[in-house]
């Protein structure tokens, strides 16, 4: 039987066809047809944002913390063009995020009409697929097609750009069963041969270290808990970059901590000295290998990673497999179990030993201050007040967004949600409503810091109208923290337009919006208001003023390999040489 | 398998893989890539190009499969071989992109450009240019008193090289279709 439908409605129902119960969007005038039948149904819960980039990170929040989609609606020109950076976001971090747009009637494109927009170029490079439906025969089509792209092999953004006109026509509906499968069908398995190759290094390694990245969570908890099992069967140790917190769990006894520029001592040197590099769905970012030439030099390193262009883009790799981490551990598992669960017992022992000596170093040690609140000390206070709960963390971007993957622990995969590839400050806000939408009587906190809490501060229309209890732990430098820390190691202590002049009072800002504000500036008080935001039912901002000149250690310097790490306030002069200053 | 499936022990491919993996010397592919024919295709091949910063030295693009809606894309392309690695994994990764194939890699291959030469002249330079044109096989596909134009076949050199000719003859434009190529046998 085929249903007649317009365009608008199609829309509404391939959704609902695709399993989707929220939708993050604004309306405007392209697409008031789809409000429309958004209007006549209760199957999708519409989220109405304060701004299109909210839209989108509060769909990669839904997105991240549920394995889901994340779904976003909005209005042509404008609309769009503010996606635009939740979409690179998207794709940065290969977030699975569906944006239908809409567009000015097919007849009117490429006449400069009203609130026009080339969405479709302007978004090509920043998405993984994207389609123009000029023909609403085709819409349920490219939307279900849409839903596939975005959620096989490596997960990303991608946009539907639907013409006013092509909303209002009506044409046969296409269930997700009948639409024909495209020749999109990403490679899942892995090469066994590679795989067997692996095995046998695992067998006989001295010196190994998993690193491991996004692409497990992405891969679903199926894949974070064959990790676990390898890892904890071989009593490997395992380290993680910003992306991979939560795959394996931080209480769990191969666990390293993060590694990277501001990574632990002990993961970056285990790193750098190591014999076999097992990398699991990470794809050695800069932030990660430092110096190319003298990024681990004495291993063999394995990759397992669904994109094959991941494999030797940076970092040439012995052992490449393409594949789904899950499909692939599973198989490295069952090999592995088969040749009788060998490892080189007393290799490993003496690289534990090693290991242990660098974790004496204490690299997260600082000094606590009577007086004035250190960043450090806060986040260790709210992982310890909150470690117990359901609880979701977000992030902004800088100097907090390190030092809450330093300072929090994370034990399950979906609980961390920060902006990784692109660096999005103003990512965390709108990020933690679709997390809490997504989850409604968890813990969700958003650390962050002042200056990137600003730039998606309107987001708290958000939240107070849809009564999300969100917690926004602001750490309050009264400065670009990230940006004052390279001004001061790279550029002469010359802080050129890197603090925050002129901030709102944030209890008064909380109060106009109807939400609640707390401010703190003594560390004697910081338990008590700490208890105090998560014992209220709504949302918070937190002011936490902190200590204003602390910087994120430890550091690897740009331009520099994992074994030239700072510890601390030492000798930073010339640490970084002039080549490590081009670097970002 | 490598991430571009190219079997271990292969021998067809031994002595590529015999190169270092990140050396600096740069080297000449031609790539055939099969698309679907949709809007905006060619445009998100382009953009690979320029948003990662690769070469394109020569572009073709026409339909080849009316009924399939496929389209054959050519690209010359150079790089060290780690960057023509990355170009063939990038390209696999386009959505409407079936198939990526390394003529060059794959084995030996034909390949040819089509030009137009707008030749301008009198006397004995225009009877040199002629004469010209008989070795390398060009046609005269149109003429005045005053000039002519070939139109030659062949390798991207043997274009090149009869342009050279040409120049001092009087050579005034040239219109190349770019490089089609398909590999040899079966």
């Amino acid at each position: 039987m085929t249903r007649e439908m317009t365009g608008a409605k199609m829309v509404v129902q391939a959704l609902i066809d695709q399993g989707v119960d929220t939708v993050f969007g604004y309306p405007g005038g392209a697409v008031l047809p789809i409000y429309d039948e958004v209007f006549q149904q209760n199957a999708i819960r519409h989220i109405l944002v304060r701004h299109e980039q909210g839209a989108v990170h509060a769909a990669e929040g839904y997105a991240r913390s549920t394995g889901k989609p994340g779904v976003v609606l909005v209005t042509s020109g404008p609309g769009a063009t503010n996606a635009v950076t939740g979409l690179t976001d998207a794709l940065m971090d290969s977030i699975p995020i569906i944006v239908l747009t809409g567009q000015v009637p097919t007849f009117m494109i490429g006449s400069d009409a009203f609130q026009e927009a080339d969405t479709v170029g302007i978004t090509r490079p920043c998405t993984k697929h994207n389609w123009l439906v000029k023909d609403t025969a085709d819409l349920s089509a490219k939307i279900h097609e849409a839903f596939h792209v975005a959620t096989s092999g490596r997960p990303g953004p991608v946009l539907v750009d639907i013409p006013k006109d092509v909303q209002f026509a009506s044409a046969a509906y296409v269930s997700p069963s009948k639409t024909p499968v495209g020749h999109y069908q990403p490679q899942v398995k892995g090469d066994m041969e590679t795989i067997t190759e692996l095995v046998a290094a695992l067998e006989t390694a001295q010196r190994p270290v998993f690193y491991t990245g996004g692409g497990v969570i992405n891969s679903g908890p199926g894949a974070s808990q064959l990790l676990r099992e390898l890892v904890d069967a071989t009593g490997f140790p395992i380290t993680s970059t910003l992306m991979g917190l939560g795959a394996y769990p931080a209480s769990g006894k191969g666990w390293l901590g993060m590694l990277g520029m501001h990574g632990l001592y002990e993961a970056n040197l285990a790193m750098h000295g190591c014999d076999l590099m097992i990398n699991v769905g990470a794809r050695f970012d800069d932030r990660i290998t430092g110096r190319l030439d003298a990024f681990s030099p004495k291993s063999r390193k394995a990759h397992i990673d669904i994109d094959p262009s991941s494999i030797n883009k940076v970092i040439h790799v012995d052992m490449p497999i393409v594949g789904d981490i899950g499909h692939v551990l599973e198989d490295v598992l069952k090999v592995w179990k088969a040749r009788g669960r060998k490892v080189n017992s007393e290799g490993v022992a003496k690289w534990w030993r090693q290991i242990e000596t660098w974790k004496e170093v204490n690299c997260l040690k600082f000094a606590s201050d009577e007086k004035t609140i250190k960043p450090q000390y806060a986040l260790s206070r709210l992982e310890a007040l909150t470690k117990d709960r359901d609880r979701y963390i977000c992030t902004e971007v800088g100097q907090h967004q390190m030092w809450a993957a330093q300072y929090l622990n994370f034990e399950d995969p979906n609980r961390w949600m920060t902006s990784g590839g692109l660096g999005t400050m103003g990512y965390g806000f709108p990020a933690s409503i679709g997390v809490q939408i997504a989850h409604p009587d968890a813990l969700v906190i958003n650390v962050a810091g002042e200056a990137s809490w600003l730039m998606n501060m309107q987001e708290m229309g958000t939240a107070v109208q849809y009564r999300l209890p969100v917690k926004q732990f602001i750490l309050n430098n009264e400065r670009l923290g990230m940006v004052r820390q390279w001004q001061e190691l790279l550029h002469g202590e010359r802080y050129s337009q890197s603090w925050s002049e002129a901030l709102p009072d944030f209890v008064k800002l909380a109060e106009a919006f109807g939400a609640k504000g707390i401010i703190c500036k003594d560390p004697a008080d910081l338990d008590d208001a700490i208890m105090e935001m998560l014992d209220h039912d709504g949302p918070v901002i937190f002011d936490c003023l902190v200590e204003k000149h602390e910087n994120c250690f430890p550091m690897i310097p740009s331009g520099e390999p994992h074994n030239k790490m700072l510890l601390g306030e030492v000798s930073l002069k010339d640490a970084i040489g002039t080549k490590g200053a081009v670097l970002v | 398998m490598s991430a571009l499936h190219i079997k271990k022990g292969s021998n067809k491919h031994s002595a590529y893989n015999l190169r270092p993996n990140f050396s600096d010397v740069t080297e000449k592919h031609t790539l055939a890539i099969l698309v679907d024919n949709e809007a905006g295709v060619l445009a998100r091949v382009i953009g690979l190009f320029s948003g990662r910063g690769y070469n394109i030295e020569s572009l073709t693009v026409a339909e080849v499969d009316h009924t399939g809606h496929l389209s054959r894309i050519t690209i010359v392309t150079t790089g060290t071989p780690q960057v023509i690695e990355q170009i063939k994994a990038q390209l696999g990764r386009i959505v409407p992109v079936h198939k990526v194939h390394d003529l060059t890699v794959e084995g030996p291959f034909v390949e040819r450009e089509l030009a137009l030469l707008k030749v301008e002249g009198s006397g004995e330079k225009r009877v040199e240019a002629l004469r010209l044109a008989d070795i390398f096989r060009a046609h005269v596909v149109d003429s005045t008193l005053e000039s002519f134009v070939f139109q030659l076949t062949g390798a991207p050199d043997k274009i090149d090289a009869f342009a050279d000719l040409m120049r001092p003859l009087g050579l005034q434009e040239i219109a190349r279709t770019g490089v089609a190529a398909l590999s040899r046998g079966l």
